[in-house]
């Protein structure tokens, strides 16, 4: 049956606009699933603990087209569930790290670790014991069990966790032949900091600031779904003034990182001017969101109630002479990088995603827009105050490094010009209202379009002002394991490139 | 062709002076001054990300930008802890980085020096000590020199770096002589 049958009989949800809960039986499970993937609808999330009411169970959340459908599934003391991993493929790293973390099992053959490398006991879970063994340091080494390419010629390259340039930690295992690419795996992980745990040593008011720090380059993309789920959660309303601001923040990260990215993806392809024109303005950005809101990076901007900062005249003139700069100087950079006939080739038909392998592997956001996929939270599923900006989505259908430069230009034109919009709609009135505490037992979603794509966070409030549990999900969860894709019968010197190209999360998926 | 010479021409030379140093980042005794001699204007960096949110790494991709321009000053981001002098460590340590923070930290040829990173990499942050992290980057190992923000602003990352290099209490030694020389020389 349809999944707006299932959807009928759901509750709503607090949150997000138009999210439900559905509590299925043990033999629903799998059906809503084929229902949701027949349907073609993304998963969102998958995750696992005490769920909503206080209880073990598994959870996965749905964006169907009526709304964001969260599966709930109690699990019994065995703490197998169906897996879902040949409707969803996504499902395989988040299933795995749901049993690191809690000792809730799929029921999917891949049962290798993935947030645990050997930092703790396979028998101890962190989400499922109040007290964890003491740590071992430093911890013994352990041995990932990689998928290994047989045959002549077919030789191995290691790289990682620690990078030759500044990035996150994570390892690459190619298996090669010559310098072409047979296959790529990911072993990520390395950056896990037990934020989940450390959500519930917390605050309901105060989870605000772990929830920016997730990803740092889309803190205000998770500080704002946590606070989205905590206000719904509280049943309170923002005065009109406060998500403005907060849209306003959003696409400041979203200008500063696609301006980051355009330098960085210029680099890696062997245009050094591209990084120091796109770096230098994305310095003269900071610097603005520096005077505007008294920080370079909005990791503390959004707080439950609104905003910890108004915007001021000086601020909001600084905001628009860096609109007015941008406006003038990415068009000619992108002009320059159209006409360079070595990007060009470089960019063409490298790591191409189509939209075919796209739909199947549930590519996500950005990278999802420049396989063909027309799908941007802030057009289709908005929430306050994007329903009324109109935003427009930025869509190619290339799936190569090329469509996701081409997306990412488009995207900064547009928040240039939601970034004066917002500047203009702006009434003066309070940015923040006092926030009182979520009754304990209350569940909650808030999910929001980063940069990189939809951030979800799962939230339920516990005794006292504390959070029982917390879920935030990075879109990078979703797009890793495409890039193992994308790289296939590339040769190894273009994965800098594509990878960067996606630039994806590791901070955000280890937790 | 045209057009990137005329944008080069356009923007001209946006590098502005670099920071002195400061001597309350500093949290182990300087090295001598033959050694500070020895590393003296070529600094190699190799950066470890031991588990942070990214934040700092940010924030490091930008001490490379035309405006701060760590590399005008001689200092430059290296491939490989065995061609580098300084390691500058960011994050609450994860126990998964940890092997690989201490094996990186014993590739690199001595004499070195540690620079530590933001408030994870001074004291855990807000993800503190815990199952899955270590905290504070000098629990790992030996850091000289802290710099504290979340993250910190690469202003601070690159008095950090030139404290690191000045001796103790001396603000008009070798390169903050020279650096600023190199300011004025732009």
């Amino acid at each position: 049956m349809p999944l707006r049958t299932w959807w009928g009989s759901a509750r709503e949800l607090a949150g997000a606009p138009r999210a439900r809960l559905l509590a299925v039986a043990p033999e629903s499970w799998r059906e809503v699933m084929q229902d949701a993937a027949a349907g073609g609808a993304p998963l969102l999330a998958l995750w696992a603990g005490n769920g909503a009411p206080h209880q073990r169970a598994v959870c996965a959340a749905l964006m169907g087209d009526a709304g964001v459908l969260v599966i709930w599934l109690p699990v019994g003391d065995g703490g197998e569930y169906p897996g879902i991993q040949d409707l969803y493929p996504a499902a395989n790293r988040m299933q795995r790290a749901a049993a690191d973390l809690t000792g809730i099992r799929s029921s999917d053959p891949d049962r290798r670790p993935w947030l645990r490398h050997s930092a703790w006991p396979a028998d101890a879970w962190p989400l499922g014991s109040p007290s964890m063994p003491p740590p071992v340091s430093p911890p013994p080494i352990d041995d990932y069990a990689f998928v290994r390419v047989l045959g002549e010629g077919v030789h191995e390259v290691a790289v990682g966790p620690v990078h030759a340039g500044t990035i996150e930690p994570g390892h690459f295992r190619f298996s090669v032949v010559g310098e072409k690419v047979l296959r790529l795996e990911e072993r990520l992980g390395y950056a896990h900091k037990g934020i989940e745990r450390r959500f519930s040593e917390l605050g309901l008011l105060e989870g605000h600031r772990l929830a920016a720090r997730v990803s740092g380059d889309s803190a205000v993309a998770f500080s704002w779904a946590y606070c989205q789920a905590l206000e719904g959660m509280a049943a309170h309303d923002l005065p009109a003034r406060a998500p403005l601001l907060r849209a306003l923040a959003l696409e400041l990260e979203r200008c500063a990182n696609h301006l980051g990215d355009l330098g960085a993806i210029g680099n890696d392809a062997g245009f050094a001017f591209g990084l120091a024109q796109f770096s230098r303005l994305k310095e003269h950005l900071l610097r603005a969101t520096l005077q505007a809101f008294g920080q370079r990076y909005l990791l503390d901007f959004i707080v439950p109630g609104g905003t910890r900062v108004d915007l001021d005249a000086r601020g909001a003139d600084a905001l628009d002479e860096a609109m007015t700069l941008l406006s003038r100087e990415v068009p000619r950079l992108r002009d320059i990088y159209e006409e360079h006939a070595g990007l060009r080739d470089r960019f063409a038909g490298a790591g191409i995603v189509t939209l075919d392998l796209a739909v199947r592997l549930g590519l996500t956001g950005l990278a999802g827009r420049a396989s063909g996929q027309a799908f941007d939270l802030r057009v289709d599923h908005p929430w306050p105050p994007y329903a009324g900006l109109s935003v427009k989505k930025c869509v190619q259908s290339g799936g190569d490094v090329l469509a996701r430069v081409t997306v990412r230009f488009d995207e900064v034109r547009e928040s240039i010009r939601l970034v004066r919009r917002i500047l203009s709609d702006l009434d003066p009135g309070a940015h923040v209202i006092p926030m009182p505490d979520p009754d304990p037992g209350v569940f909650g979603v808030g999910l929001v379009e980063g940069w990189r794509g939809p951030v979800f966070v799962a939230l339920e409030a516990g005794e006292g002002g504390r959070v029982r549990r917390c879920h935030p999900h990075d879109p990078s969860w979703q797009n890793w394991p495409v890039l193992e894709h994308a790289i296939i019968g590339n040769i190894v010197p273009d994965f800098p490139l594509i990878n960067k190209s996606f630039n994806l999360s590791y901070s955000g998926p280890d937790l | 062709m045209w057009k990137t010479l005329r944008q080069i021409a356009r923007v001209g030379i946006a590098t502005e002076n670099p920071p002195p140093p400061d001597e309350s980042l500093r949290t182990a005794q300087a090295l001598a001054e033959e050694v500070l001699k020895v590393l003296g204007r070529a600094l190699c960096i190799r950066h470890v990300d031991a588990g942070s949110c990214n934040g700092c790494e940010l924030e490091i991709h930008a001490l490379n930008n035309p405006i701060y321009n760590l590399e005008g000053l001689g200092i430059r981001f290296v491939a490989s802890p065995r061609h580098a002098d300084m390691l500058l460590v960011s994050g609450p340590v994860s126990r998964n980085m940890e092997v690989a923070l201490r094996r990186t930290y014993d590739a690199t040829p001595h004499p070195k020096l540690v620079v530590a990173l933001g408030d994870c990499g001074c004291t855990g942050g807000i993800f503190g000590t815990g199952y899955a992290t270590c905290g504070a980057v000098s629990r790992v190992i030996p850091v000289d020199v802290a710099v504290p923000g979340c993250p910190p602003t690469p202003t601070r990352i690159m008095q950090g770096i030139l404290t690191a290099l000045t001796q103790c209490g001396d603000q008009s030694s070798d390169l903050s002589t020279a650096s600023s020389k190199a300011g004025n020389a732009r």
